[in-house]
């Protein structure tokens, strides 16, 4: 039984390989042909004031002239760009790449750290010492070592 | 103002308020964390890892609504419920907003919990009820799946939205007077073109994990989907 669940999880590692490079992809690449328009929070807010092309407020009253800096404005990503890099596409691409690998790392790292150690995954954790080894990869490792029936 | 801004940004709600719905936001995730423990297993952990990384994906895409100047994208709230369950799937989000507030300004840091509670907390809460029951009710078909997605992605962006407007009637910074009833219709107008275009990225995302990997689909546990590749074995008396 704890064969076979050695043997799930490693397919699953795969399906979440490859889920994360449709994620990369999208983020990477797709992101460049997203609409550049307000979203529908941005312009309900905006609505009663006049922008002029440079999408500064000239006229008009609404919620969006409240608005203030975010805090971390000058972040290098800030605004799903990479400072430094000018080609527009190349700077959206590379801070969706980041973002994807960021998130999973943080995501994923959290929740192997939050996960429920119990039901046979004990004897399994502790014969591949992936206590030791807190990424979503420890699973491949256990997997492998006895995983085959 | 910066054209990609796509959350809540600062100065929009005010401070007490904000930290209000930022001290509810980091109890409704202290509560999903011990929930959410007994969900994840060494298979659900990867697995979240990655609904939360297709999440910021799908956020960066934001696709044009026909009514003109507007665009809309993925809150995620009903595609990481389907996927990964209640409890997980809102700390999937939460995470997400984290790391867009965090690393690439989007979303006020002060304005956090607000962001929190709209679109991890209500979008998912509101979401995993109507999955559970919209799978009872309709045919275990592809097809049923995809309809149970985009109704519950619609009414969740939808009450995401109005979760917004409470908000702003709370602590808004502009007093709109009775021009938040105008708010309020302007966000669920939008909001409803939103949500049908969340519905088919959720659909389809949902039914593709349902025919590669259907184990992996939280709200699939314990049912079957009949696909036109499942051999059919009709009961006696051909009923389902």
């Amino acid at each position: 039984m704890s064969g076979g669940g050695g043997r799930v999880a490693k397919r699953s590692n795969l399906f979440v390989l490859g889920g994360l490079l449709v994620a990369l992809l999208l983020a990477g690449v797709v992101s460049n042909f997203a609409s550049a328009h307000p979203d529908g929070l941005d312009s309900s807010l905006r609505e009663g004031c006049v922008f002029d092309a440079d999408d500064t407020i000239v006229g008009g009253s609404c919620p969006a002239q409240q608005a203030r800096e975010h805090e971390l404005a000058d972040s290098p990503l800030a605004d799903y760009g990479v400072r430094g890099v000018d080609n527009e596409y190349l700077s959206t691409g590379l801070s969706g790449v980041v973002g994807v690998l960021l998130t999973f790392t943080v995501g994923g790292g959290l929740f192997w750290l939050l996960r429920r150690r119990s039901d046979g995954g004990v004897a399994r954790s502790a014969a591949s010492g992936d206590e030791a080894d807190p990424t979503p990869g420890g699973a491949d490792v256990s997997a492998t070592a006895d995983g085959r029936r | 103002m910066d054209t990609l801004a796509m959350h809540i940004s600062n100065g929009i709600i005010n401070g007490p308020v904000a930290a209000v719905f930022a001290a509810f936001a980091l109890a409704v995730l202290a509560l999903c964390v011990v929930r959410g423990r007994q969900d994840l297993d060494e298979r659900l952990a990867p697995m979240a890892g990655l609904v939360a990384a297709f999440i910021f994906a799908v956020q960066m895409l934001n696709f044009p609504i026909f009514t003109g100047a507007v665009s809309g994208h993925l809150l995620g709230g009903a595609l990481a419920t389907m996927l990964v369950g209640p409890w997980v799937g809102t700390l999937c989000v939460a995470v997400v907003l984290i790391v867009q507030a965090l690393v690439f300004g989007d979303g006020g840091v002060a304005m956090l919990g607000l962001n929190i509670t709209n679109m991890a907390v209500i979008g998912t809460a509101v979401a995993y009820p109507l999955v559970a029951l919209l799978l009872r009710l309709l045919p275990r078909t592809v097809s049923g799946l995809a309809a149970t997605a985009v109704v519950a992605s619609v009414v969740s962006v939808l009450a995401a939205a109005m979760g917004f407007v409470v908000q702003y009637w709370l602590g808004g910074t502009t007093d709109l007077g009775s021009g938040l009833v105008g708010l309020a219709g302007t966000m669920a107008g939008v909001h409803l073109l939103i949500g049908v275009g969340e519905g088919l990225i959720t659909a389809t995302t949902v039914v593709t994990v349902a025919k590669v990997r259907p184990d992996l689909v939280y709200a699939l546990r314990g049912r079957r989907i009949v696909t036109p590749d499942t051999p059919q074995v009709p009961a006696a008396g051909g009923a389902r």
